[in-house]
């Protein structure tokens, strides 16, 4: 806006409320579920541009699955996606009080954004590689990855897989196709689209997945990621998780005015899907469409999943500095375990005392993993990784001078 | 065997290396079509096609970026940045990544990669194609950092690179592309086909990694130097009249300390040459391991003759290079130390 006083305004965004004000999503617009039309896969870039401004939306209020993008699940499917979200969300509070009981230094939690990961890994096939970032453990929980070994690798014990040498949630497993974690964001961004060029190059079947949050979209590697998955017409999903916080900055700051994160895709002529997060069926559904895409070597697709993140950063993070305490309550796109426990109750197939039963087992099967992994120790008791290990595994093979570095710390 | 330049020979590593395996692939900026702006990777894209050997978009963070993925995929990706000065941008991608990737997963996914990168000054390059970056690398754990003076052992250095299981900084001084370069500037270049060095056979051979070469025997007094500086060293050595052992280091990470002790024992003096900037440059690492190592044997302080601490400049390009004037002067102040 031009100043009425001929001198120019510095302009920095803001979010709507900060602690103490009312929570207000009144601006944020919300479409109806089942309006969005589902394009064919090889769909020209040009001709859906639409979906990028828009949202995907499978479950309507009455939970009721409604539209063209419904109806990519079975029952039993169903059920199990929402045993996945339970546990992760189990797991998330358990390792939680772990972190504040010192057995582990750091934690950072799901809370909300559990259909995306959890729904988006079953559109996978075995082979295909994610390269996620620190909040998308439910694709190991969905993926059948040992919660035993996520949580030796939290405790850093003798039986982390990594060795101790990573900070907790910083998991990674080829055979369950989870690339391994850096606390440097957006890096496996542009890495996600090399593996994926690979792939193509070798004239292979699998497909690479990229993951990042709104807030690390500002990093350049962002659009090194978008301008090479676009070059190649690399088989590659690129997918944005709009949880709308980037620690304590709201993500209006990372947005730079643009409509919208998928709207980045189309500058590149990669097509761009918007999605509704906390959606279960609909994550689900998209995902099956990028994959589907890629599989069929027609390209790279832009996924933005709109959702919230309910719980704090991180164990190290207190976000009633910086946002209302109950903001949660009113996102508009409610919570993803309740929509679809709804869903499966109005459908019949669940109900109130089966969930209940169910929750009691989850929980049953999460402290049973933490019962099994505290054995192998905890970060300031018991068993722990050794210091020889320390010097192992930054070369194949040992260089002169960490032997002589490894001699005189007397391991 | 066949007479190459240093540009003929790091075309034919890359040549023999794609031949023999096929997860080998060459990009970058200009790579691809037109063979490179040095013409290091001409006729790769013609005989082994697009999917091996291809032009990138303008980013090296991309560039490197993709090889890693590429490298976790299975593929040993051998990527090209146009000029050290511009490796900045894909600073995190090496340093974060590629370098920690082995270690922060307990060996899940590896990261077989090479950078290669022409460096150093000595061409009128101004402050953007003159740098001398190998510091920025030596200090970063996981990486090896590799810099070939002569055009056989820039291709069995860079054979063996490819070939390494961990991700290679190949620093290519472009100054030596053509010919050695002794820093006399004012007289005319010899060309390889004129220097036994320029000799280097056909096929497929390995310069191991992590071993030093001894370019000049000598007992009084051990240079310490790689990429041009060692012809500097060599023509200051004559030029003075001075017994000294030149060693070439060709791989700076890891080190042969070995061959360096050695020598150091037996002349009891040291000299450091390098084109980088002197203050944290790798001569502080080479002074401190003389130093740790053969205290006893040392006769006289350590020298460093190197480029002053100032951004590499245009016009003074002879005042800034450490010509064989200055590098002599070090070796008769060392000598009467």
């Amino acid at each position: 806006m031009a100043g009425g006083d001929g001198v120019l305004k510095f302009h920095v965004p803001e979010p709507e409320v900060r602690p103490g004000g009312t929570p207000d999503f009144s601006n944020v617009p919300i479409p109806k579920a089942g309006s969005v039309p589902r394009p064919p896969v090889d769909v020209d870039p040009r001709q859906i541009r639409d979906l990028a401004y828009s949202i995907i939306r499978v479950l309507n209020r009455d939970g009721e699955a409604v539209g063209e993008w419904a109806g990519t699940l079975t029952d039993e499917e169903l059920a199990e996606g929402l045993k996945h979200m339970m546990t992760l969300r189990a797991f998330d509070t358990r390792m939680l009080t772990a972190q504040r009981q010192g057995k582990t230094s750091f934690y950072m939690q799901h809370m909300g954004e559990e259909a995306v990961s959890c729904a988006f890994r079953r559109a996978l096939a075995p082979g295909d590689m994610n390269f996620p970032t620190y909040r998308q453990a439910g694709l190991l929980i969905a993926g059948g990855y040992p919660m035993v070994d996520m949580m030796n690798q939290i405790y850093s014990n003798e039986a982390d897989p990594l060795k101790g040498r990573q900070l907790p949630v910083m998991y990674a497993s080829k055979e369950h196709g989870f690339f391994s974690i850096s606390g440097n964001l957006t890096t496996q961004f542009p890495q996600a689209v090399g593996w994926a060029m690979a792939s193509a190059i070798k004239n292979d079947t699998r497909i690479a997945v990229g993951w990042v949050g709104d807030g690390a979209t500002a990093e350049s590697d962002f659009h090194a990621a978008l301008v090479f998955a676009s070059t190649y017409r690399a088989p590659v999903i690129l997918n944005i998780v709009n949880n709308q916080w980037a620690i304590s900055t709201f993500q209006g700051i990372a947005r730079g005015g643009s409509g919208t994160f998928a709207a980045r895709g189309l500058g590149f002529g990669i097509p761009a899907l918007r999605v509704d997060g906390n959606d279960y069926l609909a994550v689900h559904a998209v995902a099956k469409w990028a994959v589907e895409r890629a599989r069929r070597n027609l390209g790279p697709t832009l996924v933005e999943y709109v959702t919230y993140r309910v719980g704090a950063h991180s164990t190290s993070d207190d976000p009633s500095a910086y946002r209302p305490k109950t903001e949660s309550d009113a996102w508009p796109l409610g919570d993803p375990v309740i929509r679809l426990k709804n869903h499966l109750i109005a459908r019949g197939l669940w109900s109130e005392e089966r969930h209940k039963q169910a929750e009691a087992e989850v929980l049953d099967t999460v402290i049973a993993a933490q019962k099994e992994a505290e054995k192998h120790g905890t970060l300031h008791s018991g068993g722990k990784p050794s210091t020889r290990d320390m010097f192992e595994g930054v070369y194949e093979t040992m260089p002169p001078h960490l032997r002589r570095q490894r001699q005189q710390a007397g391991v | 065997m066949s007479r190459m330049t240093m540009i003929e020979a790091i075309r034919s590593a890359m040549d023999v290396s794609m031949a023999r395996d096929d997860n080998v692939v060459v990009f970058g900026e200009d790579v691809g079509y037109f063979g490179g702006v040095f013409r290091c990777t001409q006729g790769l894209q013609q005989k082994y096609g697009k999917s091996r050997c291809f032009d990138t978009p303008i980013s090296e963070l991309g560039i490197v970026g993709a090889a890693i993925g590429m490298a976790a995929y299975g593929l040993r990706p051998c990527v090209e940045v146009q000029f050290a000065d511009y490796v900045y941008p894909a600073y995190d991608q090496i340093v974060s990544e590629a370098a920690r990737l082995r270690y922060r997963s307990n060996g899940e996914f590896t990261c077989p990669i090479v950078v290669r990168m022409p460096t150093g000054g000595g061409i009128f390059g101004g402050q953007t194609h003159s740098q001398s970056p190998e510091a920025l690398f030596t200090h970063v754990s996981g990486l090896k950092v590799v810099v070939p003076s002569n055009p056989v052992d820039a291709k069995g250095l860079l054979i063996s690179s490819i070939e390494d299981p961990d991700p290679v900084i190949f620093l290519e001084p472009k100054r030596l592309y053509n010919g050695p370069f002794d820093g006399h500037h004012d007289r005319p270049v010899t060309p390889w086909s004129k220097h036994e060095l320029g000799d280097v056979p056909d096929g497929h051979f390995n310069i191991a990694l992590g071993k030093a070469a001894i370019r000049r025997e000598g007992g009084d007094v051990t240079v310490l130097a790689y990429g041009t500086m060692v012809y500097v060293a060599q023509a200051a050595c004559e030029e003075k009249g001075i017994d000294a052992e030149v060693i070439d280091l060709r791989t700076l990470l890891p080190l042969d300390l070995e061959t360096i002790v050695a020598s150091v024992k037996k002349t009891g003096r040291c000299v450091i040459v390098h084109e980088a900037t002197l203050t944290s440059g790798f001569g502080a690492e080479l002074a401190a391991l003389v130093q740790e190592h053969c205290f006893y044997h040392l006769q006289a302080p350590i020298a460093r003759v190197t480029g002053w601490d100032t951004p590499y400049p245009h016009a003074q390009e002879w005042d800034y290079f450490p010509g064989p004037a200055r590098v002599g002067r070090a070796l008769q102040d060392v000598m009467e130390g």
